[in-house]
């Protein structure tokens, strides 16, 4: 036993750890606060569904993005874990979500539960994979494990249709009322919904302790073991809940897609994600948001202009933005954040 | 049983080489050790050694009797190590109260009793680790590893590269955490005169072994041991 407390202090102790326990509700409640350009972000983001009607299709594919790259700054912006094969829990949650469809159930809701879970079982799998080594070894054993899981899907073409993709998949009405359209309406608001839910719980997530203590990983490992933060544990685990979100972006896009092909898992989705979080910027939980926004927009206008070529316009302005306007996104919030502050406070 | 650590003929090193030829030392219960020696005799390489952040080669790390040579850094902070490195190691990226909040452990230092402690801190809790002073990354770092509440405190250089006025606060703090408080800690300091008065026992170390051991009375008297091992006059 290595009860540290001695037991003649057991009582004081006790008040000691609750009144602790308030100091750290308090401090979390006011990280926790919102700031103005949060509320404007999610004002617009909901105003979407009445003002942009026209666009849900799309949209729904940057909400889906945005839950991928969400996931993708968990692990990168908070513990500083690189990946190039993201797609890997994104993929297992898309056909697990696909599969049960087809052969449980098409109930949306627990259709999501399942592709978390996939998500989370393949990322708590691998993460063991990803506690030894520098960042090179990370790049190079996620994208050996989505490569892997990409063949996997490929050979088993009975079980996943392999690249004629999955079909028959039908999906019943989100809590038996509301049906999947064709304008995709009700696909949007799902994911729209989900996406914010995630989002509320990530931001519970990197202000709690556990979240602080994957900031201190990422500055320092060797130094965050030797003061007493269990370094693996906290890996591990944060690979896992990134890992279930990624399986939630994976059966969001079942759901309303209906189809799976093998792109679910190719390394063009894991690095979209990461291309999209730098977009965005990491670490504050907004870039994956304002990353896959711009992205699919940029995208869509520069297919618009030169459908041929569009790849190759993505490709320079990636490199124009890497090099000029990294960061630029989470600045800019930071900066209008902190002067709406300075001006509250002063008329205070 | 007193004996809360014991380092029994521990040699360590870095790579290829061997720093520490066979260090033994004992700390009991509520005691606060000196250790003392020249510059690069292998004192902050012990300190590393007990947390585990070097080449273990021999001997054995006891802990409340439990032997934890083998194990992890990480295993050995719960196990009851509060290490303050030498070069303080305040995570920049963190706040003052998250710094300790991400390793905070139940026990009688908290938040607030750690802020009593130094009340600096409390004024600049919502400051970032980069935004502090030297003086002020040092009381962190302290109040970082007593947050873990520890059973050995280990503080490597705490008052190097700090101006003289801080020196004596922090001393002043250090005196209270080892003497009101009954901590036990061991104290590497180069400067042996700083903190001969405020711990109970000495041991100075010469090109990786230990060449005197006693009360730390005895060796602020004894002016011969003083100038031959630390130069002191």
């Amino acid at each position: 036993m290595t009860a540290r407390p001695d037991p003649a202090a057991s009582a004081a102790t006790d008040t000691a750890a609750a009144e602790t326990g308030r100091r750290v509700v308090r401090t979390m409640r006011r990280a926790l606060r919102w700031s103005l350009p949060e509320i404007l972000f999610w004002l617009v983001a909901f105003a979407s569904i009445f003002l942009l009607p026209g666009q849900h299709l799309i949209l729904t594919e940057i909400a889906i993005l945005a839950v991928f790259a969400l996931s993708i700054d968990l692990i990168l912006g908070y513990a500083g874990i690189v990946s190039l094969g993201h797609a890997a829990m994104y993929g297992a949650g898309a056909y697990a979500a696909g599969l049960y469809a087809i052969h449980v159930t098409g109930e949306p809701l627990t259709g999501l539960v399942v592709g978390a879970a996939a998500g989370a079982v393949i990322a708590f799998a691998t993460s063991f994979l990803l506690l030894r080594g520098g960042d090179l070894t990370r790049l190079m054993v996620t994208l050996g494990v989505a490569a892997v899981l990409f063949e996997i899907a490929n050979k088993a073409y009975r079980i996943t249709g392999g690249a004629d993709g999955l079909q028959g998949i039908w999906m019943d009405p989100i809590l038996g009322r509301f049906d999947f359209d064709l304008a995709g309406h009700t696909g949007y608001v799902y994911c729209l919904i989900v996406l914010f839910l995630l989002f509320l719980l990530a931001r519970l997530v990197v202000n709690s302790p556990f979240g602080i203590s994957l900031k201190a990983i990422r500055e320092n490992p060797l130094r965050a073991s030797a003061v007493g933060i269990p370094v693996n544990p906290r890996l591990v685990a944060i690979y896992t809940l990134a890992g279930a979100y990624a399986g939630v972006a994976g059966a969001l896009f079942t759901h309303t897609q209906q189809f799976i092909s093998l792109d679910a898992l190719a390394f063009q989705k894991s690095a979209d994600g990461l291309l999209v979080l730098i977009i965005g910027g990491t670490g504050y939980l907004y870039g994956g948001m304002i990353g896959a926004l711009a992205y699919k927009v940029i995208q869509d206008v520069i297919a618009n202009i030169t459908p041929q070529y569009w790849l190759f316009w993505i490709g320079l302005l990636m490199v124009v933005f890497v090099l000029w306007g990294r960061d630029k996104p989470q600045r800019i919030f930071a900066t209008l954040a902190a002067r709406l502050r300075h001006r509250r406070e002063g008329r205070e | 049983m007193s004996e809360l650590l014991a380092v029994e003929d521990l040699r360590a090193g870095y790579g290829q080489g061997e720093t520490l030829h066979g260090i033994s030392l004992t700390l009991r219960e509520g005691e606060s050790l000196a250790l003392l020696g020249r510059n690069g005799v292998g004192k902050t390489t012990t300190l590393n050694s007990i947390m585990g952040l070097t080449r273990h080669l021999g001997g054995r790390i006891i802990l409340a009797g439990q032997d934890i040579t083998r194990r992890t850094p990480e295993a050995r902070a719960w196990a009851g190590l509060g290490w303050v490195p030498q070069e303080r190691g305040v995570f920049r990226s963190l706040t003052v109260e998250e710094n300790i909040t991400a390793v905070a452990q139940p026990g009688r230092w908290t938040l607030e009793t750690l802020y009593d402690l130094f009340p600096r801190l409390r004024e600049r809790r919502g400051n970032y680790g980069n935004q502090l002073s030297g003086g002020e990354q040092q009381m962190l770092a302290v109040a970082r590893a007593l947050a873990l509440n520890p059973r050995v405190l280990l503080l490597d250089e705490p008052t190097e590269g700090l101006a003289p006025i801080i020196v004596q606060e922090l001393l002043a703090v250090i005196r209270r955490i080892v003497r009101d408080e009954g901590v036990s800690a061991i104290i590497v300091e180069q400067h042996a005169r700083k903190i001969l008065g405020l711990t109970d026992r000495a041991v100075v170390l010469d090109r990786g072994a230990v060449v005197w051991s006693g009360e730390s009375d005895t060796l602020a008297g004894d002016a011969e041991a003083l100038g031959r091992h630390l130069g002191v006059h």
